[in-house]
């Protein structure tokens, strides 16, 4: 069975109200990067909400690791458009929020207090926000932010990513600099990725495979393979291939727009 | 003066004028000290009954901080339980605000009748009076909390109360705090009330006697010893809000 598993879902947020996504069904590797895109409106951000269990489906069914989703599970870890730090702790307490939920880290939390220190440190290293461990939310500009807000979303090793449009908000060089710096973490510690997001280029840089909705509501259009060679270097942007894949994708959503 | 002193020695600069308007007036116009006492003529009575007025400032002191203590805890637990549950806030908040629209004078009566003339029922004077706010304030931090910061601790499987000890009382500290400044100057109110009316002890009870003797000075210097109480406290209360929420102040100049 595969990781993620989406069979037949719908969801409405009002009972009998508009369907937010309709008849959904697909499946997601254990340890692949897969994008979804599509216009507004298309229910990416319900999608993130089902896998990660913060609602529940009205029809169908969602499995996310051999198990039915009922619940939130702390095996998913999300990063979001906003960073969402919270302004009353540093960055380092901000990172080490999941281990004062999640189990096992939870119960263990007294005793490897300097481990639990060390990791969230060590990570914060990785993503280049060295030095910035005691520094508030406000005292960082809104890519070291977003920086901050990936390390949270890491911290506990989740089995599962999900990334629900987390460089939306960026400007584009910065937004450039964090795309390669969440292939270089999924290259390095492999997990299940899935990101939402309507940049087709991020999606085609990003992921193995890049899923197309529709809007209103929202229907998978499109399962699109990216056979792009890893590791990609950014240039790989300005390369015909690359430039086909986000063309297709672009048509995709030109039609279901029209539609 | 440079400008950053006189902004900081603006309060004295404006109350030193005040004063000096009053004592004009009541020079250039004969006031007569029993209707109104000139600002040097309260000093001296104040200087004077030095010694009875710091008693029944003590006592003025600690009924309020024990009104005002019963208030932050009632406050707090009332605020967290309508802030957190629709249907406590539903149930609770037409008795809460139709209780708080009672004058609290017309209720003390009541207390003495229960509880006699004293400490007992100035303290519930300036808790009924002062717990409003902290509520309102406390319920208000909890209930507007974003969906984007609980989403967060959601997603990673945490409880309810999780929650609560995790982002939203955090988040609800600065309002917590800010009722507090306004909340123990309206505990002050309650018992000056509480003691002019049924009580032997205490500034307004002090306040009472000196009018019925016709001291008006006296009078005044009561009215100024509970003014500067309430400045002191909402001073520290303010710096504690300062000290304990500055994530939320800063890079401003908190009132």
């Amino acid at each position: 069975m595969a990781f993620v598993q989406f069979e037949n879902v719908s969801l409405a947020y009002q009972p009998g109200g508009q369907t937010a996504i309709e008849n959904v069904s697909f499946k997601v590797d254990e340890n692949a990067f897969v994008a979804v895109v599509g216009p507004s409106g298309c229910g990416k951000s319900t999608l993130m909400k089902l896998v990660s269990g913060l609602k529940p489906a009205s029809e169908g069914y969602v499995y996310v690791g051999n198990r039915e989703v009922t619940g939130p599970l702390g095996i998913v870890g999300m990063a979001f458009q906003q960073a969402n730090l919270l302004p009353w702790r540093t960055t380092l307490q901000n990172v080490m929020l999941p281990l004062e939920i999640v189990e096992p880290f939870r119960s263990q939390q007294k005793r490897q207090r300097c481990e639990h220190e060390a990791m969230a440190r060590a990570l914060l290293a990785k993503v280049g926000l060295a030095g910035c461990e005691d520094k508030f939310p406000w005292e960082l500009s809104g890519g070291m932010q977003q920086r901050a807000s990936i390390c949270r979303a890491l911290i506990h090793k989740p089995r599962l990513l999900m990334l629900d449009e987390p460089f939306g908000a960026l400007d584009a060089f910065t937004r450039e600099e964090l795309w390669c710096l969440m292939r270089d973490l999924w290259q390095s510690e492999p997990f299940t990725a899935i990101l939402v997001t309507h940049d087709l280029r991020e999606a085609v840089f990003l992921a193995d495979r890049v899923i197309v909705m529709s809007p209103k509501p929202g229907r998978i259009i499109d399962d699109r393979l990216v056979d792009l060679p890893r590791p990609r270097p950014l240039e790989l942007c300005y390369s015909e291939a690359f430039a086909e894949h986000v063309h297709a994708l672009r048509c995709q959503i030109g039609h279901a727009r029209q539609s | 003066m440079p400008p950053s002193l006189i902004i900081r020695a603006a309060p004295v600069l404006l109350l030193l004028a005040l004063l000096g308007v009053w004592h004009l007036a009541c020079t250039a116009l004969a006031i007569p000290d029993f209707l109104l006492p000139s600002p040097m003529a309260v000093w001296h009575a104040g200087v004077d009954a030095f010694d009875p007025i710091m008693m029944h400032a003590q006592q003025t002191l600690l009924t309020t901080l024990g009104g005002f203590a019963l208030a932050v805890i009632v406050g707090l637990l009332l605020g967290i339980a309508v802030g957190i549950s629709p249907l406590i806030y539903r149930a609770c908040y037409p008795l809460m605000v139709g209780f708080n629209s009672i004058p609290k004078v017309a209720f003390v009566p009541v207390l003495v009748v229960w509880f006699g003339i004293g400490t007992i029922p100035a303290i519930i004077t300036a808790f009924l009076i002062s717990f409003f706010p902290i509520v309102v304030n406390v319920a208000t931090g909890l209930s507007t909390l974003e969906p984007e910061l609980e989403d967060v601790l959601r997603s990673l499987g945490a409880s309810r109360f999780d929650i609560l000890r995790k982002v939203a009382i955090p988040r609800a500290l600065p309002y917590f705090f800010a009722s507090l400044k306004v909340s123990i100057t309206l505990a002050f109110v309650g018992s000056v009330i509480a003691e002019t009316v049924a009580s032997n002890l205490g500034i307004g009870y002090l306040m009472m006697s000196a009018s019925s003797t016709m001291n008006m000075a006296l009078v005044f210097a009561g009215l100024a010893v509970i003014g500067a109480m309430g400045v002191v406290m909402y001073a520290f209360f303010s710096q504690a809000e300062q000290h304990f929420t500055a994530w939320a102040h800063r890079g401003t100049h908190a009132p």
